[in-house]
């Protein structure tokens, strides 16, 4: 038995040829077992899908089905670039997308830093339990929230408003304001969460440099400066690179939930844009080129950021 | 949990009166971004709890002044919420143990160096998390493989996270080898390793990796939304969305006492009742699981 499976790592360590991977995966029969139900889910679920990206370059008929509805190589990419709304809800995406990485990801990474210089470890877990909660909520809940805790007539913030002497102002009543209103209630929703990563990078930073700093008398601000920051940074630039992708990620979820008509003109979003063409308008193919698009351009962002860090700082995620 | 530079700092150190003021400052700021995450919560429960009829809702900032229950009677009034309360606790829990076993049987076998082709099982997984058909080809699918309006298209769509089986993955690469080399040298084959001696060491992960996909079922909407025909089949999010967002009470049944005082009033605390019925169990649970929600990042972040 010995020598049996000394000859199969062998054959593998050369080149592996087709049977003997073959003896591999039937040595490794019960691991094999174990994965095939998984494997099935995968290929179903979630590699099919990918293959039914091909509508985007079909002009697709129900009755026909993805496999036989013919091929009409870029018009619908055409099509769906000439469309009055595309370059709109592009430029929507955009925006938000943008503002939303700019605002949250310094955020988070500030939250980690000053929870980090909290004395008392107690209060600093009361704090961090307390930011987690909104992530849990969804925002169809929180949208109901935001409507009631804005609402110029009966919430809370109207009442300070008057109290201040101002005039209660509605902020979801106007596009410009209502931009606002859905960057910060992103904030809000992600700044505990996403600092958790932060902190676990904070918690390994080697405690004997701090003491270096102090006896070389550094100040508590050159610390968080010349020590911490630095020894963050793998993670910030890892976490970076993964976000990359989201300047075109709408947060579709939020903004369907939240929008109301006096808005639209900036609510809508390429995932608005997807799902009313393509569910509401049955247009399949034109919904899935831009789904498509997005998705390439998203993956794009992620591999040039990644390629970029590896230039300049050499980590990355591949 | 997390012990960071803070805890451990040594006391003999002398603080300037900068770093004495900037540590007062820096809890008070701390202190009042953690009521922002309450107060929202705080206030909604307020106004679900007032007495419309005899309180002017602007009014309410902390406490009604008087309290009724009479929202709730009219929220819990409708038998969609029990129906969709049924539909959400059935796909949470049936969705979850789901996506648990076929993910830590996944989690398993690419934690293991020797098992062949590995790297490209790998990632023809981490794949997914970047590359998706989008909602399309999934609706298309759903509709070909004869799913619509039942509950497994709320299931099995997200059964594999790619996400989650990398945590999973990280954790189990951490437990050591002895344990299955000596389980083998007994004749035990994976399988029996696997769910005689793993699964019982791995109960922390999976309990978070399940706790993370149990919430993203209680909320999750959009699946249901497109693929759910049935009202009565129709799950917790969207009965919320119905009648908070869309402001369709017609599945709320008023009692005639309210319809008479201030309508308006009244819809209002009636949506903020059927938000408090949705999100409670999510806030009575929270307090006791989140050390279980975080600690799964903590794993992830191990390795990339």
């Amino acid at each position: 038995m010995a020598i049996s499976s000394g000859n199969v790592i062998s054959a593998k360590r050369s080149a592996p040829s087709f049977a003997g991977t073959a003896k591999l995966y039937w040595r490794y029969r019960y691991l094999t077992l174990l994965m095939l139900p998984s494997l099935a889910a995968l290929v179903i679920f979630k590699y099919i899908p990918i293959y039914g990206l091909t509508i985007a370059f079909k002009e697709f008929r129900i009755k026909a089905g993805i496999l036989d509805s013919p091929w009409v190589g870029l018009d619908i990419f055409k099509q769906v670039f000439r469309m009055p709304g595309f370059s709109a809800a592009f430029r929507n995406t955009l925006i938000l997308g943008a503002a939303n990485l700019l605002v949250s990801f310094p955020a988070q990474i500030a939250l980690a830093l000053l929870l980090n210089e909290l004395n008392n470890a107690r209060y600093k877990k009361l704090v961090q339990t307390f930011s987690y909660l909104p992530h849990f909520i969804s925002w169809i809940t929180l949208s109901g929230l935001f409507l009631q805790l804005l609402s110029p007539s009966a919430g809370p913030l109207a009442a300070l408003a008057k109290g201040l002497g101002l005039k209660p102002y509605y902020f979801m009543g106007e596009p410009d304001t209502f931009r606002l209103v859905l960057v910060a209630a992103n904030l809000w929703k992600g700044i505990g969460w996403g600092s958790i990563i932060f902190l676990a990078a904070l918690a390994g930073v080697d405690q004997e440099m701090y003491e270096a700093a102090l006896i070389d008398g550094a100040s508590r601000f050159q610390r968080v400066i010349f020590i911490t920051l630095p020894a963050i940074a793998p993670t910030i630039t890892i976490m970076l690179i993964m976000r990359s992708g989201s300047v075109l990620n709408d947060n579709f979820d939020q903004v369907y939930n939240m929008t109301n008509a006096a808005v639209s003109r900036i609510t809508n979003v390429l995932g608005v844009l997807t799902y009313d063409l393509g569910l509401k308008n049955m247009k399949y193919s034109q919904s899935t080129a831009i789904g498509l698009f997005r998705n390439l351009v998203s993956f794009s962002l992620v591999l040039a950021t990644n390629w970029f860090s590896r230039r300049v700082n050499d980590y990355g995620i591949w | 949990m997390i012990t960071t530079r803070a805890d451990r700092r040594p006391r003999r150190v002398r603080k300037s009166l900068g770093e004495i003021v900037f540590d007062r400052l820096n809890e008070a700021a701390l202190g009042l971004l953690a009521l922002s995450m309450l107060y929202p919560f705080w206030y909604l429960l307020a106004v679900s709890l007032a007495d419309a009829q005899r309180v002017a809702l602007s009014k309410v900032y902390l406490w009604p002044p008087i309290i009724s229950l009479e929202s709730y009677k009219n929220a819990l009034g409708t038998r969609y919420i029990y129906y969709s309360f049924g539909w959400t606790i059935l796909r949470a829990v049936a969705g979850t143990l789901i996506a648990l076993a076929l993910g830590f049987n996944m989690a398993y076998v690419l934690g293991k160096k020797y098992y062949p082709n590995r790297t490209f099982w790998t990632a023809t997984l981490v794949f997914t998390m970047f590359f998706s058909g989008g909602i399309i080809p999934e609706y298309l699918l759903i509709k070909d493989l004869g799913l619509i309006d039942s509950v497994w298209s709320l299931i099995l769509p997200g059964a594999i996270s790619a996400y989650n089986i990398v945590i999973m993955r990280n954790y189990l690469t951490t437990l050591p080898d002895s344990l299955e080399e000596s389980a083998k040298l007994d004749g035990a084959n994976d399988v029996l390793i696997l769910y005689k001696i793993i699964l019982p060491l791995s109960m922390p992960i999976l309990a978070t990796v399940g706790l993370w996909t149990a919430v993203s079922h209680w909320n999750a909407w959009f699946d249901a939304m497109i693929y759910i025909r049935t009202t009565e089949k129709q799950t917790l999010q969207l009965i919320l969305r119905r009648v908070v967002l869309l402001g369709d009470a017609s599945i709320i049944p008023l009692s005639g006492e309210q319809v008479t005082g201030n309508p308006q009033m009244n819809t209002e605390t009636i949506k903020a009742a059927t938000v408090m019925v949705a999100t409670i169990p999510i806030l009575l649970v929270y307090p006791f699981i989140q050390k279980y929600f975080v600690k799964g990042v903590m794993i992830g972040s191990l390795k990339g």
